[in-house]
């Protein structure tokens, strides 16, 4: 039987060539995917692997990825919604792999709202 | 949905909707005796008997955001024309366990696809809820339970992108070791 414990965890961090120190403090920058079963056909998960890779280069530990459900636009899915401090949220539509990197660059990290994409501020 | 993990996602996601904690997943690949079953538990709020009976109707659900709700009906689809079946058992407060079974070599079953992704997505999205994942190949077992890996020290956090991303790695590696162990 094979198990998955918290050595091979331990193994996984060393194999993590970055010296990941730890920041613990308030999250600066929020982003929901969001995967209701509408987002999910429409490839929602294909976008979190995407926000993931690009979460693990970046190695920013202020920054939060949660999911939830369907917000109700199902015809704009994939949705994600980027909430940066002290700025509106911005609700991306049709997202994929590719948006969800430049989004991921410019908007999350550098702070310019990429406006192709947006569906609407909240 | 392409493969059945996205379906697995989707059903746990409703679980973690539904006020759950601690969703226990399970893929049972059974080759020999050709039959897929998948299983999808949560400790949520349960469901009403009246809407337990509507299941497969897409156009009965407990969600407020709009008048359809797909997840259930989809899967019970897709479970249906493999020559296998859907059974839930849900309990108001205690939770609800979702069975659904294929014919494993059937022509008309989706892939199961990446599991990996569908288990590392649920971890990192829902940092406050604890997920088992068991993944068994013709009787060998793979085991991940985030109760445990949560014990592990402070700076292992199954939050922490880096982590998650090698996680994701580790578990594919294992569930094709799994695949290709003929015992």
């Amino acid at each position: 039987m094979a198990k998955l414990t918290v050595d091979d965890l331990k193994k996984i961090k060393e194999q993590t060539s970055k010296a990941t120190s730890l920041r613990h403090g308030a999250a600066n920058v929020k982003i929901t995917v969001h995967m209701g079963t509408c987002g999910i056909a429409a490839g929602a998960r294909e976008v979190m692997n995407a926000l993931m890779e690009e979460m693990a280069e970046a190695d920013r530990q202020d920054i939060r990825v949660v999911t939830s459900g369907c917000m109700g636009m199902c015809s704009s899915e994939p949705n994600v919604t980027v909430e940066r401090q002290d700025a509106e949220p911005i609700v991306y539509q049709h997202m994929d792999s590719n948006r969800m990197r430049q989004v991921f660059k410019r908007h999350v990290l550098l702070g310019e709202v990429q406006t192709d994409f947006a569906l609407a501020k909240m | 949905m392409r493969e059945l993990s996205l379906h697995i996602l989707d059903i746990a996601e409703n679980g973690i909707t539904a006020g759950a904690n601690c969703i226990h997943i399970s893929v049972d690949e059974a080759r020999s005796r050709n039959v897929l079953t998948l299983k999808i538990q949560d400790n949520g709020r349960g469901m009403p008997a009246d809407k337990l009976e509507k299941l497969k109707d897409p156009f009965v659900t407990s969600r407020t955001t709009r008048r359809v709700g797909l997840g259930l009906p989809l899967l019970a689809a897709a479970a249906e024309r493999c020559e296998g079946n859907i059974d839930v058992k849900t309990t108001p407060g205690i939770g609800t366990d979702v069975r659904a079974t294929f014919a494993y070599n059937h022509i008309d079953r989706a892939p199961i696809g990446d599991m990996a992704s569908t288990i590392t997505t649920l971890i990192l999205g829902n940092p406050n809820v604890d997920f088992v994942y068991t993944h068994i190949i013709d009787g060998n077992e793979f085991i991940l339970d985030t109760r445990e890996l949560k014990e592990g020290p402070a700076d292992l956090s199954l939050s922490d992108p880096m982590v998650i991303y090698h996680l994701t790695q580790r578990i594919r590696e294992s569930l094709s070791q799994l695949a290709t162990n003929q015992s």
